[in-house]
């Protein structure tokens, strides 16, 4: 059907798109190629001239590197972990018949709209401080000791924040297309007298599959640059607990000023983005087909 | 378009465009600290005597101001025309040649009031590159009523065995009192700054004249093992993630027997409206170790320097003078109070009979800010010069990853030992790819 | 959901959901509390909700402090901004990347996303030096294109999985009639498009007012949005929760109400039209 000028006309279209990309793409990275391989330190104007692979060999000999790699995986995971889980189960709460849907909506949305930073603060200040902090106090009038959230437990509390703030987008999510979900298939399964349990796991899971596809996508992307909540109540410690790839590339950058060493450091974030990009696109690609 | 409307946004673009001619614009980038706030709602003062110079102020949290300040200065930017810096960088900044020297203070700035220690850590040979807004050293604060309850005195030059030893007996967990609060949040200029101070006090020093890292030595891990002790057995709970902030709010609420921190804390600790325990604050100095001449060394000052990038030199410079002058301690003094007179800075203010009379931590202010000795941090021979803090600009990058070890065994995580041990690793690398010894 | 169900089982689950929903929302609600408090209520123990003094003396010392007009009106530019310009970019693309899709069509889409895959923090100086050759430092211009580059994979792949549901068909069945480009795009592709855009737009609306890094770091004073203003509220010394919290609901007003109001379109958006 498509003619040659349709064709190009399409070319024509898409071309705008994938030129800026590319662009935004190229231009950086050859930079930071080309800086990975360099003395430079903005600091230290005396630090000059061709590297090698000096900058490659610190940053991967890191003391934090195999902890931060680690914890970058663990933070992915656990948020997608949560929010999956969370959302399905909150999803199916919301989709019950209940008085005032639209409000708890709204409710629930809000903290998708949220500031990361602004969340960050909060949760940190007002919640989890082991002095002034609700969690602190709700603990203390239980009797117990308040937890030091932060320093006790760093990693997962920053695996709760930002849950909290991607948990919306997964219920809204997975909420859309439950109700898309045939209701006289599950009526029926309902008549033949299948569990919930078994309905949940032979027609609601399978019907949701697309749309939890979609949240591990998107939200893998953006997990992956976690970083202003670490910096804003971590600092990525203590020790190295709390701090991800991003972050360490981040005290390279704009800690220690270091651009070489943070060029090899997101040159190898590229890298290990685009493996984990690799086996998530084939595996999503094939499910939204 | 209805003529109402034209004319309405006629009168709009005349109104922002009632601008004196010739005008400029100064770009301010400052810390969201009190006393620079203050300044900012006090600088219609300078604007009504400099009518053609006019104000754009940029106020930032302090770590996110020396990200965004230290880019700019460092790529020649150009986006500010004066910057809020601490003694840190000025004398690094001013060797890079990216501060201008203020040479064209006006005659009544009085060069030579400023305090002896600032002015020497703000010049570069010879020629000043910043100037002192307010100044700090460390001394210690405790609560008179619960060190008189422990029956333990600290007199004024107290040493860290009797410190400890305070904080042990006026621990009292049932009540809420911890012995002793302590900077445990890790960065170069939060833990490590006690922590550098508290080595330096001990005999420690950072590097020895070859630029090898110390923390090998005893007297490291004497301080180190002090310091995890206090805080882990004495401290309150978090106390790893404590900063200057969160020690004050404790202290503001009596939840703190001994508190070893910034100077400029006293007048927030003995101010009757934030603070609970206002009447019942005593001053010590800096503690150090019995037969150790060192008092620690504590020396921080927040300046408004130049960048060299700047378009409008000369009204940067009137305005660092103006702000950094005793007539604008003399117009907080009359706005405000002598109370909230910037500290730290100039020795008339420390003559100033009003000021000493409602400061009571003035006189131990002075003596603490006057024996700091920023050209000779520690007893040992170092290659650097500072306090709190090393000299040079990779300390920034060490003191932080240097400083989460020590956070993580102030949390109980990891030994003091095996804190010292990462901490020397971490430096000797960090110090061999930087290049030293240079 | 056309099932019958007991009134008690509808009153359980209801408590049950809007007691979880209370449970997120809360962290907001206590924000937008303590706005209103002193300082002092709001670190008073045990913590009070409703029964303070009621204040606005917070909000009134944030407005002496910063310009929040000022930086609400750049939040709005960059924010609308980039998204319009992204959607005339994007627009074109998606259209023909879902009616005349190409053998690579979904490598070039997959490839769009993982751009997105870069650490911004590794490439901020270098962004940084080429912006001031340009003289884009603190300049509108300059944050709304960096900002319409991060999000622009987001909208082409949204817009596509939309345009994608528009039966090919249809287009075929206009064009029959003879139908002129204009009228096509008029009658027929526009009221299926458009909710789609919306919702786009609407996301990315969001994502705009929100992003902190490349905002904080291009921006001085000029073209500093609220991401700036809310950097200047964390304080290193003296009391700060009741400020923190007026300036972060003033932050964070703008979008909430407009999210709030936009719910739907909001939902649909969220759900990236590949969901049904």
């Amino acid at each position: 059907m498509a003619t040659q000028h349709q064709r190009s006309l399409a070319r024509l279209m898409v071309a705008p798109s994938v030129i800026l990309l590319f662009a935004w793409m190229i231009v950086p990275l050859a930079m930071t190629l080309w800086f990975s391989f360099q003395r430079y330190n903005l600091l230290d104007p005396t630090q000059t001239g061709f590297a090698g692979f000096i900058n490659y060999t610190y940053f991967l000999g890191d003391p934090g590197f195999w902890t931060a790699l680690w914890n970058t995986l663990l933070l992915v995971g656990g948020v997608l972990a949560v929010t999956v889980a969370g959302g399905i189960a909150l999803a199916l709460l919301i989709d019950q018949p209940i008085w005032g849907q639209g409000v708890v909506r709204i409710l629930v949305i809000a903290p998708f709209l949220v500031m990361p930073t602004v969340s960050a603060l909060v949760w940190k200040n007002m919640l989890m401080n082991p002095t002034n902090g609700l969690f602190a106090y709700a603990a203390q009038s239980l009797g117990f000791q308040p937890i030091d959230f932060l320093a006790e437990i760093p990693l997962l509390s920053i695996i709760i924040i930002v849950a909290w703030q991607w948990l919306p987008f997964a219920t809204l999510i997975l909420l859309t297309s439950l109700q898309s979900l045939d209701s006289e298939q599950m009526e029926a399964a309902e008549m033949d007298g299948a569990s919930a349990w078994s309905r949940f796991r032979f027609l609601i899971l399978p019907h949701l599959n697309r749309a939890i596809t979609v949240v591990i996508l998107i939200e893998t992307i953006f997990l992956l640059n976690v970083f202003a909540e670490i910096l804003v109540t971590t600092n990525g410690g203590p020790g190295y607990e709390s701090t991800n790839l991003t972050y360490l590339v981040y005290s390279l950058a704009l800690l220690q000023f270091d651009v070489g060493g943070a060029s090899a450091g997101g040159i190898v974030a590229v890298i290990l983005a685009n493996i984990v990009a690799l086996f998530l696109m084939r595996g999503i690609g094939k499910a939204l087909d | 378009m209805t003529y109402k409307m034209r004319a309405l946004m006629g009168a709009c673009a005349v109104s922002a465009l009632a601008v004196p001619v010739g005008a400029e614009t100064l770009t301010i980038a400052t810390v969201n600290n009190g006393d620079m706030i203050r300044m900012q709602k006090l600088a219609s003062d300078f604007t009504t005597k400099n009518p053609d110079i006019q104000l754009e102020w940029v106020t930032l949290e302090e770590n996110i101001l020396r990200q965004r300040v230290t880019t700019d200065i460092a790529t020649k930017g150009g986006q500010y025309d004066v910057v809020t810096v601490g003694n840190y960088e000025v004398p690094i900044w001013a060797r890079q040649n990216w501060l201008r020297p203020l040479d064209a203070l006006p005659a009544d700035y009085d060069t030579d009031d400023l305090l002896p220690a600032v002015r020497a850590a703000l010049s570069v040979d010879g020629k000043l590159y910043a100037a002192p807004f307010y100044g700090e050293s460390a001394m210690v604060m405790y609560r008179t009523d619960l060190a008189e309850k422990a029956g333990v005195t600290l007199g004024d030059s107290p040493t860290w065995a009797q410190v400890l030893d305070a904080a042990e007996k006026m621990t009292d967990r049932d009540a809420g009192i911890s012995g002793i609060c302590l900077r445990g949040k890790a960065g170069w200029g939060e833990n490590m700054a006690l922590l550098t101070a508290m080595a330096n006090s001990y005999g420690a020093s950072w590097f020895d004249a070859e630029w090898k890292p110390q923390f090998d030595q005893p007297e490291w891990k004497e301080a180190a093992t002090d310091y995890v002790n206090a805080i882990t057995r004495f401290g309150p709970p978090g106390a790893s993630s404590n900063g200057f902030n969160e020690n004050l709010a404790l202290f503001q609420q009596g939840k703190c027997g001994i508190w070893i921190d910034a100077t400029v804390a006293a007048s927030f600790v003995t101010d009757p409206g934030e603070s609970t325990v206002a009447d019942k604050v005593g001053f010590a100095q800096f503690p150090n170790k019995e037969g150790v001449d060192n008092h620690g060394n504590w020396l921080w000052s927040w300046n408004l320097g130049i960048p060299a990038s700047t378009d409008a030199p000369e009204a940067a410079e009137k305005f660092v003078a103006w702000a950094t002058s005793k007539d604008y301690t003399n117009l907080v003094a009359t706005e405000e109070g002598w109370r909230a007179a910037p500290p730290g800075t100039r020795t008339s203010l420390y003559e100033n009979a009003d000021y000493k009379a409602e400061a009571p931590f003035a006189d131990m202010t002075l003596m603490s800010m006057n024996a700091a000795t920023p050209d000779k941090p520690s007893v040992k021979d170092t290659p650097y010069t500072g306090g709190q803090f090393v000299a040079i600009p990779e300390f920034q990058a060490i003191g932080t990853a240097v400083g989460q070890q020590f956070s993580a065994a102030a949390a109980g995580q990891v030994s003091p030992d095996q804190a010292l041990t990462q901490a020397q690793a971490l430096a000797t690398r960090e110090m061999a790819k930087a290049g030293y010894p240079k | 959901m056309a099932r019958k169900v007991s009134t008690t089982r509808k009153a359980v689950m209801t408590a049950l959901a809007w007691g979880i929903a209370i449970v997120i929302f809360f962290p907001i609600l206590w924000t937008i509390l303590t706005s209103f408090k002193t300082e002092a209520d709001a670190i008073a123990s045990p913590p009070r909700f409703l029964d303070f003094d009621w204040t606005l003396q917070s909000y009134a010392e944030v407005q002496s402090r910063s310009n929040y007009f000022s930086h609400f009106l750049n939040s709005v530019i960059i924010a609308l901004g980039s998204t319009a310009v992204g959607l005339l970019v994007a627009i074109p693309a998606a259209w023909s990347m879902a009616f005349q899709p190409a053998r690579r069509t979904r490598d070039v889409l997959m490839w769009m996303l993982s751009t997105k895959m870069m650490p911004a923090v590794g490439v901020l100086i270098p962004i940084y030096i080429l912006f001031q050759r340009f003289g884009l430092l603190d300049s509108r211009v300059g944050v709304l294109v960096v900002l319409m580059l991060i999000n622009l994979p987001i909208i082409v792949w949204m817009l596509y999985t939309y345009f994608r549901e528009i039966p090919a068909e249809i287009l075929e069945a206009a064009r029959m009639d003879g139908a002129r480009l204009w009228d096509e795009i008029r009658h027929v592709l526009a009221p299926m498009a458009v909710p789609g855009i919306a919702s786009t737009a609407l996301l990315n609306v969001i994502l705009a007012w929100n992003e902190a890094f490349w905002t904080l770091n291009l921006t001085t004073a000029n073209a500093a949005p609220l991401t700036t203003f809310i950097a200047g509220y964390s304080s290193p010394e003296g009391l700060f929760y009741a400020k923190l919290s007026a300036a972060s609901t003033m932050a964070i007003a703008p979008i909430l109400i407009l999210g709030w109001f936009s719910q739907k379109q909001l939902v649909r958006g969220l759900t990236f039209g590949a969901v049904k």
